[in-house]
């Protein structure tokens, strides 16, 4: 059975909705290739498509000290946010995956509030809270922030993977001597690996990413990327942001590729 | 005999020492207190950053400037004019870019529906990398697209169609396009996902009984894919409500919307209490009307990925 075509009608009759959807596609694309493009200009000018190709302002972007500092900066909270919220999510996302525990609902909720709090919000509560606890303006205090909100992301995808796992072979391993941790990490884990993977690199975007929070909480020498580029942004339009945008553009897509690609190894 | 005595106290009504039991209760008790100890860093961390500094702005909006127990953050909203104006610009976007994203989404979601599986995947990946690429970089390439100087205008007046430069943005029109953009995804992917289970049989029956193309979208899929379509459209008006980057950099200063209100208040002004008071309702708004969605359709609306 042909699951694809199982209507009588024609693409010819659908072209219309083709045109439809391909223009809303290009409508959610083109920005971000232009950004590309215009990016390799020569000229300080906005001119679309550039008169003149050059590296002028990745040379400006890598060769400032600010930028390159910002850079950094939103590397390490994010590597480290990565090497937080990873083994944090999986861990709950196991708990939870159980389903035996009493106050499911209470539990999910709570993992998945920073998904639905106003961001706004968090960023005020926690600039708030890091005042009374002098944590702003430290990268302890980002990967905290930067940890809770990749939390749920971690845990449903790590979900996804473990309810697709059969749990009786964890049951089987234990049975044969093996202690809870040699079951978890010789059985489990390697099956549940792709997803943990994508989980990962989900919480490295998340943190890199980060905008609303980091710029209530960041400053000074721990002062994010994307806080530096929000400023730079209020102030004028400088081309060296389009090179850093299409930096950005260019980790995002290395980032879900790999993700695509652990994914279908699965 | 020690069974028979067990079996003949349970028929009695009575709790037998049935040690097998009692060690089978412990066992599951231990096992429920470790899967918390796995839980609890986590739990503990959103209570910390989440939970906690919420509550102690809750408490904080109560008290009015002299410190007293009063309502005076939350009758501000009802007397100034400036926030009444801050709502009704924060509504009136949230609406015409729901609208928007309605508009442009259902379409591309039926045709990424309709399509074979390989034409839709590699058609998604448009819609998810947009999706997963910073709220700052995509605000910036329409800054660039829409300003005075920019792509638009400088095409429209190279080809003649107008002399002056059109204003795009720094204005409502700016933060409109730009948020719709942003948001756009949000309505797509749960729509999508929503439409892919609608069984073909349905749509093929219909055609079978004499229904045109047209009469089978109207009277079958459309129906059917009303639940994926209200998720994804509570998402979009929930996440506008609170936005912040974009109207922000695209207002040029003359779109002041609730998330901006809330970053003056407390950061240029220091008013906590008005600027808690602001994010209280925020919040009961927001709540209010994921569970008023989860109550008329009984479906999840937990889906709502990063509200960056």
């Amino acid at each position: 059975m042909s699951e694809d075509f199982g209507l009588p009608i024609s693409h010819r009759q659908r072209l219309w909705l083709y045109c439809l959807g391909g223009l809303v596609l290009l409508f959610l694309i083109a920005p971000s290739i232009i950004i590309v493009i215009m990016s390799f200009s020569d000229s300080t000018l906005l001119q679309f498509p550039p008169q003149q190709w050059s590296l002028r302002w990745y040379q400006a972007y890598f060769g400032s000290l600010e930028w390159r500092d910002a850079t950094i900066v939103s590397v390490k909270v994010a590597v480290m946010t990565v090497l937080v919220a990873t083994p944090l999510g999986t861990a709950a996302a196991y708990a939870i995956n159980r389903g035996t525990l009493r106050f499911n609902g209470t539990i999910n909720a709570l993992l998945t509030a920073s998904l639905i709090v106003p961001v706004i919000l968090i960023g005020i509560g926690t600039f708030f809270l890091y005042a009374r606890i002098g944590l702003n303006n430290t990268l302890t205090g980002l990967v905290i922030a930067h940890t809770v909100q990749a939390l749920p992301l971690v845990a449903l995808t790590v979900l996804s993977g473990l309810r697709s796992y059969d749990m009786n072979q964890e049951r089987v391993a234990r049975s044969l001597g093996a202690g809870r941790v040699a079951a978890f990490w010789q059985v489990t884990m390697p099956q549940i690996r792709f997803s943990i993977v994508s989980g990962a690199l989900f919480a490295f975007i998340t943190s890199f990413d980060e905008v609303v929070v980091s710029l209530f909480i960041s400053g000074g020498e721990t002062t994010t990327l994307t806080r530096r580029m929000f400023n730079a942004l209020r102030d004028q339009i400088d081309p060296t942001i389009a090179a850093i945008s299409t930096c950005l553009i260019v980790l995002s897509v290395v980032l879900l590729s790999v993700a695509q690609i652990f994914g279908r190894r699965h | 005999m020690s069974a028979q005595t067990a079996l003949m106290q349970q028929k009695a009504g009575r709790p037998g020492p049935d040690l097998n039991t009692q060690a089978l209760h412990m066992d599951a008790r231990r096992e429920s207190l470790r899967l918390l100890a796995l839980l609890s860093p986590s739990l503990l961390l959103v209570f910390a950053i989440i939970i906690v500094p919420i509550g102690w702005l809750f408490w904080l909006s109560l008290f009015d400037e002299a410190g007293a127990l009063s309502a005076a953050n939350y009758a501000r909203f009802f007397e100034q004019a400036s926030y009444i104006k801050t709502f009704i610009t924060t509504f009136k976007v949230a609406f015409i870019v729901t609208g928007a994203c309605v508009l442009l989404g259902y379409p591309l979601a039926y045709m990424l529906s309709q399509l074979p599986r390989r034409a839709a995947s590699i058609c998604l990946i448009f819609v998810i990398l947009p999706f997963w690429t910073s709220v700052l970089v995509r605000t910036y390439a329409w800054l660039v697209i829409l300003q005075r100087k920019g792509l638009i205008n400088s095409w429209l007046i190279d080809l003649g169609v107008i002399s002056q430069p059109l204003s795009l943005a720094n204005n409502f029109s700016g933060v409109v396009i730009g948020m719709t953009h942003i948001l756009l995804p949000f309505l797509v992917l749960p729509l999508y996902a929503s439409m892919k289970t609608i069984d073909t049989d349905c749509l093929r029956a219909g055609m079978n009984l004499g229904a045109g193309p047209a009469a089978t979208f109207r009277q079958i899929f459309f129906p059917l894919s009303l639940p994926g379509l209200a998720s994804g459209v509570v998402i979009v008006f929930v996440l506008c409500l609170g936005f912040f980057v974009t109207p922000a950099l695209m207002g040029g200063g003359k779109v002041i919307m609730w998330a901006m209100r809330m970053e003056q208040t407390t950061s240029l002004y220091s008013n906590w209490g008005a600027g808690a008071a602001l994010g209280v309702v925020l919040l009961v708004v927001t709540l209010a009307l994921l569970g008023l969605f989860q109550w008329l359709l009984g479906a999840r609306a937990t889906g709502v990925w990063s509200s960056r």
